[in-house]
Parts: C-alpha cells; structure tokens; sequence
C-alpha cells in the first residue's frame, strides 16, 4: 500500500519552467559554465540519438526502395530515393488499414468505456454514503494489485465460456473500466471541496445533477489523463489480444504486425512501413497532448 | 464527513450509488477478481481448454519440480529482474539530472525521450530486431568501426541480454519523469550548502540528491522488478514464439501464454505456473519495500 502513498507526491507534471533570462543561470542563480553548457548538450543529443535514433532508422528503411541496398556497411541513413511503394506493399500483404481499424476500434471504446465506469464509480467511491462503500473500495484496489499476466488464462477460458473470444468485444472488456483508473477518479473527486455540491444540494439538484454539472467539469484534467492512457493501453496492447484473437481477419494492429514479422520476416522494408504505421497515430497524439502524458505518469506510476 | 444531506438523497435514490457504482464493479469482478479466484481453483485441476477437468490436488505443483521449462522460464525472469532493474533504477536517475535544469530546448528533449514509452512494444520490439539483425545498422556500425558482426539474436545469452537492453530503452523515459518530479522536492539549500562546503558534483550527487529521492528509486525498484519479473513481449518479438534456441530464453510469462492458450491448452498447468509469476511478484514487492524500512532504520 505504501507504494500509492509514495506515487501521491508526484502531482505537479515537471512543469517547464520559462527562462526568459539571457544569461543562463541554474536553479540558484549561478551561472552555468559555457563548458558545462556545451557537455550538457552534447549528452543531450547523445541520449536523443540513442531515444529517437531508431524511430528515424524505421522510418528511414521504409521508404527505400526496392532497389536500395539497406543492408549496406557503412550504413547509409538517408533513403537516396525515397518512396511510399513500401507502405502500398504492406497494405497488399495483410490488411494492414483494417487492422488499424480494429485498434481504432478498441481503442476509442477503450476510452468511452474507462471514461464512463471511472467517472461513476469514482464519484460513488468518493462522494456517496451507502452501506459496504468500504467494501466496493477495497475491490477496486485489491483488482489494481492483481496482475494481469497472473490471470490471463483464467480470462481466457471465461472468454470462451461467454463465447467472445475471437472478437474485438473480448479484446476490448477485461480493460474497459480499470481500477486503478477508477481509483484516480476517485481521489480526484475526493480534492474537490465538498461545499459547492452542498450547497447544489440545497438549491435542490439531485444526485446526478451534481455529478454531471458539478463535480465532473472539475475533474476534465483527470478524465483526459483516463482518456488518453486508455487509448494507448488499447492501442499498444499485444498479450491479450494475442491470447484471445486467432481469427487473422480479427487482428488489431499490434497482433498484425507480429504476424507480418513472423510471416514475412525478411522484408525488412514491409515491417518498418507496418511499425511506422502503427506508431505515428501515438507519436501525434503525444505531440499535441505532452502534459497530460506527463501527469499520468505521475498519477498512475503505481500501474508500473 | 457524513453530511445530513447526503443521507436524504440516499432516501430519494436509495439505489443510485450502487447503480454508480455497478458497471465498474461488475468489470473488475468478472473479469479481474472471478478470473483470479478461478486461477487459484484452475491450478489444482486438470483442467483443459475444451476439457473441464477434476481435482487433482498439488500434482501441477509436483511436475512443475520436475519440468525443465519452467526452471528456465524461472531462471529467464529472475535474471530478468537482476538484470533490468538496476539500469532502471539508477539510469533514469542519472537522465533525470540531465534534462532537469531548465536551459533552451530542454522540453523538446524531455519530450523526445520519452518517445519510446508511448510506442507499443510491439514496434520497439520489431525496431531493436531490425537494429541487432545480422545484418542490421547496429552491425553495420560494429563491422565499420572494426569490431566485427555479432549475433545478438542468435545466442541464447545476448539475445536475454538484447531483450533486457530493449526493455530499459523503453522505460527511460518513464521513470525519468517519475524521478524529475521527485527531484523537484530536493531542497535547494542542500545543495548550496553542500557546495559551500566544496564538494564536487559526484559528491554532492551522492550525498545530496540519493538520499532525497531515495523513497523514489525505491518505488522505481519496486515497479520495475514487478515488471520485469512478469517480461513477455521484449523476449517473444526478439526470440520468437518459441523462445530462442531450444527455448532456452523462455520466460515464465512466455511460459504460461504457450501452455495455457489455444484448443489444446493445459489450463490447470498454466495456472499453477500462473500462481507461481503471482506469488514472486508480491514477494519481489515485499522484498523492496521491507529493504527500503530497513535502510531508514
């Protein structure tokens, strides 16, 4: 338990701090070095050619052609003349689009789904009074140390009891409302000063009036955080779906790869096209919405 | 806390709270709590995919002893553990320090380094088996610098050593955004201090910055052995389905996917192997958090 208590710290995102300043100085005042300046740079671009570098190197494979020698020593980074006749290949050796709208899919469902279940079992794990409130609590967090690996067979089995495995709905359920997602719903309704939902109750608003117009507009930040970390979750998925899909018209696009790359392993060209196709949705998303990533970590480190 | 008015609405409504409450509590029952209390009945059964199975007592346990996947699928993920988490708990820290001070540019590089958490594993996976590939770029750098090509996905050590370099270049970024937040909290005059008294960088690292975000690298240990422990896609996508060489580079999660899944599944098997990955974990969990209580002593 104390591993949540420790997370709890962690609230502020590392906020970039704007240094208008011209001389540049550190966190007290003194100057930096021009030579430390220049190490720290160069360290800099060091780890970001370790971090970025084979995103690029993908991307750069994918668009050579079919004459280009990728192989070639020393290497050579840039394609001479770049082309998309890989990504057209891909799409002709397996659905790859389909698959991508299989991901979307569960995806976006993912999303509505945590957002929903969350918001409401957070708000009654928070705000409302009933008998066994503690007991409901104590599932959601005992569910959160439960580890999926542990019990992805047993979810197997009852996928087949239920008759959904082999479907995008059973890729999609056993995620749909995640209880550490729900405990951060929770405590996010828990920092919101009670007072104003009291005082909506005595103008007479209801239960659901005070959750819909009152405590869920508060909490937008923590819904997005929900938001996009079930969208990733679903979209980078790979065990489950692999467990419970088998037909390959059923694929999601993670499993779709690991088929290309198992069926066609020698194409390298095909397989960088399918990875880059599945990885520039996510890098896009998390271009436009960096903070929110950021916070998650933060708030749901204890999902690890 | 328990306000009057609350109470009333419990009258008005007297179901509502339940009715909030119920979607979510019927996912996590059905699908998380049922299947683990099924997993903890399943690993004393025989129990198979098409075939429901009887009682059989601690046997899955008994030939477990005697089954050499599962001791390597055990020896693969403890050396998982020991070998990821360190880099892991102290490389990230190390990152921390570099992206923390606020100089130009210094959001773009925070934001790039974190890249390789938000791509699926699957395409990292696929990325680094592309890279280590015998004829890859790393070995095309390798044979032009003159060392030569290596095989990193064709021995059974390189290719758990490859998986477990793969694993810490995805979780950089992760837990370098944990500790830049815990690094946030150290205090400024620590440091002043420290460096009054004229101690270089090295030192003032070692005395300043490790004991204030040791609660940190503790959680960091905490959640990257979990982690590691439970490994599967890094080691499936690089030594294939069947887990390298003679399956010498299976893991234990690996283990359970190949027995448990398809028509012919052993269910009750994988179970019991399951049980086994459940009850590390916690322990693994314990184990990190009771060193951390007796470090404060």
């Amino acid at each position: 338990m104390s591993v949540i208590e420790k997370v709890r710290p962690v609230e502020s995102p590392p906020a970039p701090k704007r240094a208008p300043r011209r001389r540049l100085t550190d966190e007290n005042g003194r100057r930096i070095p021009g030579w430390e300046l220049a190490l720290r740079y160069l360290l800099l671009l060091a780890v970001l050619a370790l971090t970025v570098g084979p995103f690029l190197w993908q991307l750069s494979t994918s668009l050579k052609g079919p004459t280009e020698d990728i192989f070639s020593s020393p290497p050579k980074f840039l394609p001479s003349d770049p082309t998309l006749h890989n990504y057209e290949r891909v799409a002709e050796t397996i659905p790859v689009w389909d698959y991508a709208l299989n991901s979307l899919k569960v995806a976006v469902a993912n999303v509505v789904t945590n957002c929903v279940g969350a918001a409401l079992a957070g708000y009654a794990l928070a705000r409302l009074r009933y008998r066994g409130r503690r007991a409901a609590t104590l599932a959601f967090v005992l569910a959160m140390l439960v580890p999926v690996e542990s019990i992805i067979i047993a979810q197997f089995t009852f996928m087949r009891d239920l008759g959904l495995n082999n479907t995008l709905v059973g890729v999609l359920l056993p995620g749909s409302i995640a209880s550490l997602n729900v405990l951060l719903m929770r405590n996010a309704f828990l920092n919101l000063p009670y007072e104003i939902e009291e005082a909506a109750f005595v103008d007479g608003a209801n239960v659901w009036q005070r959750f819909l117009r009152i405590a869920l507009p508060s909490v937008k930040g923590t819904i997005a955080v929900v938001a996009i970390f079930a969208f990733m979750g679903a979209w980078d998925d790979f065990l489950w779906p692999l467990i419970v899909l088998s037909d390959p018209s059923k694929f999601t696009l993670t499993i779709g790869l690991n088929y290309l790359h198992g069926t066609f392993a020698n194409d390298e060209r095909l397989v960088a096209a399918g990875t880059i196709i599945a990885v520039a949705p996510l890098i896009v998303l998390f271009a436009c919405l960096q903070r929110y990533f950021f916070r998650g970590v933060g708030e749901g480190a204890v999902k690890g | 806390m328990a306000s009057p008015a609350v109470s009333r609405v419990r009258r008005q409504l007297p179901s509502s709270p339940w009715l909030f409450a119920a979607p979510g509590l019927i996912v996590i029952g059905a699908f998380v709590l049922y299947p683990f209390v099924s997993t903890l009945v399943n690993a004393f059964t025989d129990r198979r995919t098409l075939v429901p199975g009887e009682f059989v007592g601690l046997a899955n346990f008994r030939e477990l002893l005697h089954d050499d996947m599962f001791w390597i699928g055990l020896r693969n993920s403890t050396l998982y553990v020991l070998g990821v988490v360190p880099a892991l708990v102290i490389l990230p820290l190390l990152l921390a320090l570099l992206v923390q001070k606020s100089i130009p540019g210094i959001t773009f590089f925070r934001s790039a380094f974190y890249t390789p958490v938000v791509a699926s594993i699957v395409v990292v996976g696929l990325i680094w088996v592309w890279l280590l590939d015998e004829r890859g770029l790393v070995n095309a750098l390798l044979e032009t610098v003159g060392v030569g090509r290596i095989g990193f996905l064709s021995d059974q050590w390189l290719l758990l050593l490859s998986a477990m370099a793969v694993t810490v270049w995805k979780g950089l970024g992760y837990y370098m955004i944990i500790y830049l937040a815990a690094l946030g909290n150290v205090p400024r005059e620590l440091h002043e201090a420290a460096a009054v008294d004229g101690a270089g960088a090295v030192r003032r690292f070692l005395t300043v910055t490790v004991p204030a975000v040791r609660s940190t690298m503790v959680l960091v240990a905490a959640l990257s052995s979990v982690a590691a422990f439970k490994v599967f896609s890094e080691v499936y996508l690089m030594a294939g389905p069947a887990g390298g060489p003679a399956g010498e580079d299976t893991t234990l999660v690996m283990l359970v996917q190949r027995t448990g899944t398809g028509l012919t599944g052993r269910v009750g098997y994988a179970s019991a192997i399951s049980v086994v990955v459940f009850v590390v974990t916690v322990v693994l969990m314990l184990l990190v958090l009771r060193a951390d209580r007796r470090e404060e002593r």
